[in-house]
């Protein structure tokens, strides 16, 4: 590649991120630290039941036996947990923007971009709620609409109040608290996230999006999500959003649990565009997810979509165990990391259940100084006779100093199992470009396209609206300086 | 139209491929460039196009009156030059009826014309379509991505027809096609003919000069235009080959 051609391309993968921190003044924070005292204070601030508190000294007791994991394809410098500061209340609207005059135009400018509908922006800049008339009034319509249905969508705080005996039953069942060195930190200091329940039956009527939830503003950076399908029942479920968020915490460690009784179908969305850093690979976010799903029933199917731009460093493997007989599960992946981003992300397909199926189609980007791993497991317990796995990896480099890694696993212990894999690394090419200009494009539309192509298996499985704002999403990351 | 003096093109580590080529393409001509392998054709073809793989030691570019080695690839065809590529190149995932669609409206708002829209586009790309017995379905795929040969070089020829180029250029469009697929793209290229558009086509045998009928042949040996006549000369070089012509010049 040309000099020249070097440079453009430098260019169109040098987008910046549309807006930094904003320092905001907080009220009501534990000073950073964290030891069993926290922990209760945490607990007596949010009103939790005994069971709470239990449970959460529990993992703390055990995060303490633990040592930080290595074997990610990342590299950070270690983490000091005892400068953090474990608990935040939410912020008082005196302190927030009063309206999106207040807001730096740059973050207005990418809404516009990205197309986000006018009340979605206020709430994301971090705009007082009551000054965003339209959003609450949305949110209220839409939460009748589901308790006419039985479907409880609410926090996690509220359904740990509200719902005791259901957040007993389930939690910590599928990501266990010692599960990995995170998942105990995320079970013992969990600020709050997102509960769902559909019950028995139940399609529930709309797309849950996280964009509804009440009290979203601030789930802070231990999010915990539980969503329950009851037999036969289905949701959709769509997390974060194509528009970057505003967020001051660097350390991310959420833990989601999905679990699907028979003939229940979980659909998880993810687009997760968090601040990746500056173009030195200097701050950004560590999204450090554990994200698991449960087919507990026959016939069940979970399937994870995610489309990862954000984050200096994600590390996450949305994973599905199959354990009822004739499951099903789905893991389709966009990882895009550009400048000094890394990604170690993949998923784990534990089948244990006959005639189980799992589909993974993941396609890694990498551009500028990127990093990106897809890390996979496919197991095949004795027990899943006939099972199927069908995985395909894909990556695509933009430029000559990112990379590509992958790291696939397949454990099969029943000689009836099938399972297929197909891994392919390409790189944009010269003559791809120049086709493209040839034909009047410039060269950045060229490497959307391409890129956008190149996504297309797994963007056609996000809910349509989705699906046009994670195609806007490739554009606007791989921008250039022009436009 | 064209006007290429003296043109002298190398490749890093490679003597000069094109030792002083001089052109002349008036709008409404069709001009043939015939020669053996190694001679340099496809070498012409991309340096037109804006390929820079290549040093160009000496010699100058007119199209339309601008410096043409001075403009990019795209504001090369934004200008009007289309190049129907020897090798067509696979886009995997990128909509062949989005892909054209881009292209013709990425080129339509750089010269300040209304874009179309998807109802438009469709009517009249389906128009084209028609023109050269292609099948709707064509468009539904990834642009040339598990085409067969034939196939990539009908789709080239439908880019052109969509774009509307004033000089078009064929790399060797006539490789590796069969009968059927050659007389497609001739009348492809039939129906654009029009006093003020022009073709070069590249081409080893004189085969496809019996559907697209060339004003000019000139043959092309060792980076240079060693002979031009009329069309009768494609005749004769299909007769004899190209080794009297060579063999005369040395």
């Amino acid at each position: 590649m040309s000099a020249e051609q070097n440079t453009i391309l430098a260019a169109a993968v040098q987008k910046s991120y549309e807006h930094g921190f904003v320092t905001d003044i907080a009220s009501d924070t534990i000073p950073p630290g964290l030891n069993e005292d926290v922990i209760r204070l945490i607990s007596a601030k949010k009103n939790e039941p005994e069971f709470m508190l239990e449970w959460r000294l529990q993992a703390y007791r055990y995060w303490l036996t633990m040592t930080h994991p290595n074997w990610a394809f990342v590299k950070f410098p270690p983490v000091d947990f005892q400068s953090i500061a474990y608990y935040s209340a939410p912020k008082l609207d005196t302190d927030r923007p009063k309206s999106l005059d207040e807001v730096d135009p740059k973050l207005l400018e990418t809404y516009e971009k990205l197309g986000v509908p006018l009340h979605e922006r206020a709430r994301l800049a971090g705009v007082a709620v009551d000054a965003v008339f339209d959003s609450v009034s949305v949110a209220t319509t839409f939460k009748e609409t589901l308790a006419k249905a039985g479907v409880i969508f609410c926090s996690f705080s509220d359904a740990v109040r509200d719902y005791p005996e259901l957040v007993k039953k389930y939690l910590g069942t599928v990501v266990s608290y010692r599960d990995n060195f995170y998942a105990a930190l995320n079970s013992a200091v969990f600020s709050d996230g997102s509960f769902v329940f559909i019950p028995k039956g139940v399609r529930c009527p709309m797309e849950l999006s996280t964009y509804f939830r009440i009290n979203a503003a601030n789930t802070g950076q231990f999010e915990r999500t539980l969503i329950i399908a009851e037999e036969g029942s289905y949701v959709s479920y769509l997390e974060g959003c194509t528009a970057p968020m505003r967020d001051e915490n660097q350390l991310h460690a959420a833990v989601v649990e999905l679990i699907a009784l028979e003939d229940a179908q979980i659909k998880y969305s993810t687009v997760q565009n968090w601040y990746p850093g500056d173009e030195n690979g200097k701050g950004g976010i560590y999204n450090f997810v554990t994200k698991r799903g449960a087919c507990r029933g026959a016939r069940s199917k979970i399937s994870w979509t995610q489309i990862e731009t954000g984050s200096a460093i994600t590390w996450k493997y949305p994973s599905v165990i199959l354990q009822g007989d004739e499951s099903v599960g789905e893991f389709y992946s966009v990882a895009l990391t550009n400048h000094y981003q890394q990604a170690d992300t993949g998923t784990k397909m534990v089948h244990l259940g006959k005639n189980t199926k799992s589909t993974i189609i993941s396609k890694g980007i990498s551009a500028g100084q990127g990093q990106n791993a897809y890390r996979g497991l496919v197991r095949v317990a004795p027990t899943a006779q006939n099972a199927r796995n069908y995985t395909q990896c894909d990556s695509l480099l933009i430029g000559e100093k990112c990379g590509a890694h992958t790291f696939p696993t397949i454990e099969v212990k029943n000689n009836s199992a099938k399972v297929e894999h197909e891994a392919s690394t390409s790189r944009i090419g010269e003559d791809q470009l120049f086709y493209c200009q040839q034909r009047g494009l410039r060269e950045e539309d060229a490497i959307s396209l391409i890129v956008n192509g190149f996504c297309k298996q797994v963007f056609n499985e996000l809910p349509l609206e989705f699906a046009v704002e994670a195609q806007k999403l490739m554009e606007v990351s791989l921008e250039g300086a022009v436009g | 139209m064209l006007k290429i003096e003296n043109l002298h093109v190398g490749v890093k580590g490679k003597s000069e491929i094109l030792q002083g080529i001089n052109l002349e393409v008036n709008p409404g001509e069709i001009h043939a460039i015939m020669g053996p392998n190694g001679s340099g054709k496809s070498t012409l073809s991309s340096v037109l196009a804006g390929r820079d793989d290549y040093t160009i030691s000496a010699g100058t570019v007119k199209f339309d009156n601008s410096d043409l080695l001075s403009l990019s690839p795209e504001e090369r065809a934004i200008k009007g030059l289309f190049l129907a590529f020897q090798y067509p190149v696979e886009l995997p995932g990128v909509n062949n009826l989005y892909f054209l669609k881009s292209a013709l409206n990425s080129i339509r708002r750089a010269r300040g014309e209304a874009e179309f829209d998807a109802l438009d586009f469709m009517q009249f790309v389906k128009n084209k379509l028609k023109e050269l017995e292609m099948d709707e379905a064509f468009l539904q795929r990834a642009v040339n991505h598990g085409f067969s040969g034939g196939e990539k070089k009908r789709n080239e020829v439908l880019q052109m027809m969509v774009l509307e180029p004033k000089l078009a250029i064929l790399d060797e469009t006539d490789s590796g096609l069969d009968i059927d697929a050659l007389q497609a793209v001739a009348k492809g290229v039939n129906s654009l003919r029009d006093p003020s558009r022009s073709f070069i086509v590249v081409t080893h045998y004189q085969r496809l000069l019996d559907y697209i009928v060339p004003d000019f042949v000139h043959v092309l040996a060792n980076g240079r235009i060693i002979k031009s006549g009329g069309k009768e000369l494609a005749l004769e070089l299909e007769e004899k080959g190209y080794g009297w012509l060579v063999d005369e010049k040395v």
